[in-house]
């Protein structure tokens, strides 16, 4: 027995005609891709979990690849919710992007929630185009209202031109290493977020460094790009937080 | 090679400017996270597996000689707080300049030259330990442990913590320091072979918040 495999792929490309067009757009077992209308030469696209999960051994990839001047919406139906399974195994959740020169692509998908007894492993990698531009959103809420939580591994790597800009791994729950809940990490914090944002401007004119609000703060990093971190009491609050950032940075 | 070599590296009188430094325990204790002994710890732990980790597999990477400019831009890719990459390069000047003196090298001569404004610590510190003729898990070992001693010894004067206490802290993280080493020496070889993606990058959240929000102080004991 195993868990369930499945890799949903979308790729965009500019239309001849101002809009952005999308000659792949595949959905795979629980991984349901959706094209929902856009605005003003983008494309949109929503993920839609068909099912919960992931549970414990299922392995989820999504792979979006935003071609020259092609513009990319995603966003997601609802909340992922890792569960734990009938395996033991731990569940993966692995998302690779590039996006070319001239591209764009805004990926603002609903929280990551960790259920206790969950398992599970996220990747995010991310490649840019010298030219390319990016805003990614990442929230990870630990347990579901008044839960413990389960054992969250993610890591985030994005590259600008091939070299490295951002990486952060960040473990939590059952198994972590210490220290994880503790004053120097999250506090007893429920939820924790990352906005990253590479504009080529930003190589010229980085961002301010500022602090947002209680517990977040927009940071220039070593590289064309500016990075809002966040933690939070919950969900909603870390949201709130992370959509004033975006705005500021609009 | 000379074991002893390590305790004069590893020595908090080593003239390096760590001394000036909390490591983010000035922020946990203004915000209120650090208040005793017991959080203390914890604090320490969470720095320990986290930035403490990152710094030890750097510092084996230099030591093992894996090209230091590729560890600066690792270092700056897992440090996303203007203000820790700052700190980072000051006290990698000074310990540049303390190395120097004490173990002249061309290597270290070299690297100084190619980074004017300062290497990121972890990477002199394997360097140093280089020059010294020590290893890869020496200088793990000092980069682990400076991760969590200065913060210790921060947090006695912040909160005039008994000194006994807080040494007595270090004394109880030992054995996951061990671990912690262990991990980064494997990490740190494993560059060799495959780059720098095989570095650890375990993040503290509100180590990085803290900064920054430290940083934004008019007045401050530590400088980070």
């Amino acid at each position: 027995m195993r868990g369930v495999h499945a890799t949903a792929r979308i790729r965009a490309r500019e239309d001849g005609r101002g809009g952005t067009s999308l000659p792949v757009l595949e959905s795979d077992g629980p991984l349901a891709l959706r094209r929902t209308r856009g605005d003003q030469g983008e494309a949109r696209v929503m993920l839609v979990g068909a099912m919960s999960g992931p549970l414990g051994g299922d392995r989820f990839a999504v792979e979006a690849s935003v071609e020259r001047g092609a513009r990319l919406r995603l966003g997601s139906a609802a909340a992922t919710i890792a569960l734990p399974g009938q395996l033991k195994d731990e569940a993966r959740y692995d998302v690779r992007i590039d996006v070319a020169d001239g591209g764009e692509l805004h990926w603002l998908p609903e929280p990551l929630i960790s259920a206790k007894g969950s398992d599970l492993h996220v990747t995010t990698r991310v490649d840019l185009a010298p030219g390319a531009r990016l805003v990614l959103r990442e929230e990870q809420v630990l347990g579901r209202a008044g839960e413990e939580p389960g054992r969250l591994r993610s890591r985030l790597v994005v590259r600008v031109g091939g070299r490295v800009t951002l990486d952060q791994e960040l473990a939590c729950g059952p198994g972590a290493p210490g220290g994880w809940d503790g004053p120097a990490v999250l506090a007893g914090r429920r939820a924790v977020g990352q906005l990253v944002v590479v504009r080529p401007e930003f190589a010229e004119r980085p961002v301010s460094a500022r602090v947002l609000a209680d517990s977040a703060t927009l940071v220039p990093l070593a590289g064309p790009a500016a990075l809002v971190t966040a933690v939070a009491k919950d969900g909603l609050r870390l949201r709130r937080v992370l959509d004033e950032a975006l705005n500021f940075l609009a | 090679m000379t074991r002893a070599a390590l305790l004069v590296l590893a020595d908090g009188r080593f003239p390096a400017g760590g001394h000036a430094h909390s490591g983010g325990a000035e922020e946990a204790v203004e915000a209120g996270r650090i208040t005793d002994a017991a959080s203390l710890e914890d604090f320490c732990r969470g720095r320990l597996h986290t930035a403490g980790l990152v710094a030890a597999a750097l510092a084996a990477a230099a030591a093992a000689g894996v090209a230091p400019g590729e560890l600066e831009a690792a270092a700056d890719a897992r440090t996303p707080s203007p203000a820790l990459r700052v700190a980072a390069r000051k006290l990698g000047r000074q310990l540049m300049r303390a190395a120097r003196a004490t173990w002249p090298s061309d290597e270290l001569a070299a690297v100084a030259r190619e980074f004017p404004k300062g290497a990121h610590q972890p990477v002199v510190l394997g360097l140093t330990a280089r020059a010294a003729g020590l290893g890869p898990e020496d200088a793990a070992y000092c980069a682990a442990y400076e991760s969590v001693s200065g913060a210790a010894t921060a947090v006695v004067r912040l909160l005039s913590l008994d000194p006994f206490e807080a040494t007595a802290v270090l004394a109880r993280l030992a054995p996951e320091l061990d671990r912690v080493v262990d991990r980064a020496v494997t990490a740190g070889m494993a560059v060799l072979a495959e780059g720098v993606d095989a570095l650890p990058s375990a993040s503290a959240p509100l180590l990085e918040i803290g900064a920054e929000v430290h940083a934004a102080w008019p007045v401050r004991l530590f400088a980070s």
